[in-house]
């Protein structure tokens, strides 16, 4: 009530957009960060969409108008289908279990009493480490010969294997460094929408006599619906852009066997110095996940507050 | 509740399991090199000894590069939050020329993979003569679209009745933002803060590109470019990992309940 009293002669010295009041003043705020985005993103998107209209090399040289063959080249290139492929298998075979592992862990969390703290500290801890940090543990861990997960599988009675450099183990041992390296930032969104849910609903339903489990199925997995969905996507986004940890990882293999889209972007463009071509390859990575994005809008309409 | 045992000896489990590679990483880090190799591998050294971490803090760069990323890191937060701030305080608040059209701008580069800019991000780099500086680290990180949309909700949700009780005063817009809006907004400032701050320290790609002089590199870009210099002393690769990676960590474990709620307040749970 005493708010109302001081609003009415307020609304006369304060402009707010409510009542359509127009001046600069907001562009000057806003001024700082629009020059930044001008220059360090839409400038790079649209240099890099031109540049793949040409034959440009970071060497310098001459510059030859293409049109699209850069993309006709990319269409033919079997290194760009390989890598788009392992890009693909990648997030295909990380994407559920940093979500799953995700809220298994929110879950015990949440309910911990004592161990809380403990549970908090590990499963968050791995997403501060330097992605070289995780790397070199990893490599170390994955070492045929003296690695930590060689000993176990032997002291299972298992034989050796060469995780890194084996075709049929080296996609998995990348999936299961990123699953302990980045699982904690989605266990910490699931963590923060169980502490959001009302303590009222689970303490009802009990009393109704609602079993733990119904409660989790009926009431807790229901209400984090949403968040789900933003963890599902902002997971794949993430997935598709892979290329720290792969490469290496990469670097302690014999051959790159596992090479994401990133990297044959980054080989092009800084080793073979084809900056065309390159760029070309990144508007392929940016219409996928351009496409995810707006799969996302379908299958969660106005996914902001259902 | 006969379920809440089981339940917990999981959890813990779990949390043992999430815990063995940073152990294994400090146990090797304590070994003399000649045991880190041994088969069958052992948990507890025969001799413990710090000789790695001595040899990482006088014969290498990883002091060097701990302050290179603690520069980067604190450069890029301060300034995103600075600029981030602003706008969101402009868009959320005031009205101008072209507004709709300029968020609707900014919400599209949310989508958009910085990954797939650094081709052309570099050869702009160059133009502008920053190869091999903090500066060219440090200013393409800035353009974080999220940044301004998250502050920009927050801002959204905040009463707008100190801000009027300020221009009664005769505040201006800029002396509203500083004293009224930045204060209230603190917890989502500090989560933001620091996931950007945790962000920049630990990037790797952007920095890996850009910089080439061993004097100017990261934490992440300096062990990812010297660790084959090492050779087999597994013991110093070890202690150079656990000295780059704990920093972080041990800041987290005193704030770890403040980043928790932060995200909430922040929005991010959806």
């Amino acid at each position: 009530m005493a708010v109302e009293t001081v609003d009415t002669p307020v609304r006369d010295t304060v402009p707010t957009p409510a009542r359509g009041e127009r001046s600069l003043t907001g562009l000057w705020f806003a001024l700082p960060f629009l020059v930044i985005y001008a220059v360090f993103m839409i400038w790079p998107i649209l240099a890099g969409l031109w540049s793949s209209l040409f034959n440009t090399s970071l060497a310098g040289g001459d510059v030859e108008f293409l049109g699209l063959s850069n993309y006709a080249e990319l269409a033919r290139d079997g290194a760009v289908w390989d890598s788009l492929w392992n890009t693909i298998y990648f997030t295909l075979l990380s994407t559920p279990p940093l979500v799953l592992v995700g809220l298994v862990m929110a879950l015990l969390a949440h309910r911990a009493r004592r161990t809380g703290w403990l549970l908090r500290f590990s499963f968050f801890m791995p997403f501060l480490l330097p992605v070289t940090v995780v790397a070199l543990i990893w490599l170390w861990i994955y070492q045929a010969d003296f690695g930590l997960l060689n000993a176990a599988v032997q002291w299972f009675g298992g034989g050796r294997v060469a995780w890194i450099n084996d075709e049929r183990t080296a996609m998995w041992a990348v999936v299961i460094c990123t699953l302990w390296w980045t699982v904690g930032f989605n266990f910490l969104l699931y963590l923060a929408a169980l502490q959001g849910i009302p303590r009222e609903l689970h303490e009802s339903a009990a009393v109704d006599g609602a079993s733990p489990r119904q409660r989790l199925w009926r009431i807790t997995l229901p209400l984090l619906r949403r968040t789900t969905g933003l963890i599902l996507v902002l997971q794949l986004i993430a997935s598709l852009k892979i290329f720290d940890q792969v490469y290496l990882l990469n670097e302690g293999a014999a051959a790159p066997i596992t090479r994401p889209l990133i990297q044959y972007v980054y080989e092009q463009g800084f080793t073979s110095y084809r900056i065309g071509y390159a760029s070309a390859i990144s508007y392929l990575l940016f219409l996928i996940i351009m496409l995810v994005a707006f799969a996302q809008f379908k299958i969660f309409p106005a996914g902001r507050d259902d | 509740m006969r379920t809440r045992l089981p339940l917990s000896l999981l959890g813990v489990a779990v949390a043992i399991l999430w815990l063995i590679p940073l152990a294994w990483a400090i146990d090797t880090s304590i070994k003399p090199e000649g045991e880190t190799t041994r088969v069958p591998v052992t948990w507890i050294p025969d001799v413990f000894t710090l000789d790695a971490y001595r040899d990482v803090f006088t014969a290498s760069d990883v002091p060097l590069w701990l302050l290179n990323s603690l520069v980067v890191a604190t450069g890029v937060t301060v300034l995103t939050l600075a600029a981030a701030s602003l706008a969101a305080y402009g868009f959320s608040r005031l009205d101008f020329p072209g507004k709709n059209w300029l968020f609707a701008l900014i919400l599209a580069g949310i989508m958009v993979p910085p990954q797939a800019l650094i081709v052309p991000l570099f050869h702009q780099m160059q133009s502008l003569g920053l190869i091999d500086t903090y500066w060219g680290i440090i200013l393409p990180q800035l353009a974080a679209p999220v940044i301004v949309f998250i502050l920009k909700k927050f801002f959204d949700g905040l009463p707008r009745e100190y801000e009027q009780a300020a221009a009664l005063d005769g505040a201006s817009r800029l002396r509203m933002f500083w004293s009224v809006v930045l204060p209230m907004s603190r917890p989502v400032l500090a989560a933001v803060g620091v996931f950007t701050f945790v962000g920049a320290w630990n990037n790797f790609l952007w920095p890996f590109i850009v910089i080439s002089d061993p004097d100017l590199m990261t934490v992440p870009v300096g062990l990812g470019t010297v660790q084959s210099s090492y050779g087999l002393r597994y013991a110093e690769v070890m202690a150079s990992a656990v000295i780059g990676g704990l920093p972080l960590v041990v800041v987290y474990a005193f704030l770890q309940r403040h980043v928790i709620r932060g995200v909430g307040d922040a929005g991010l749970k959806g």
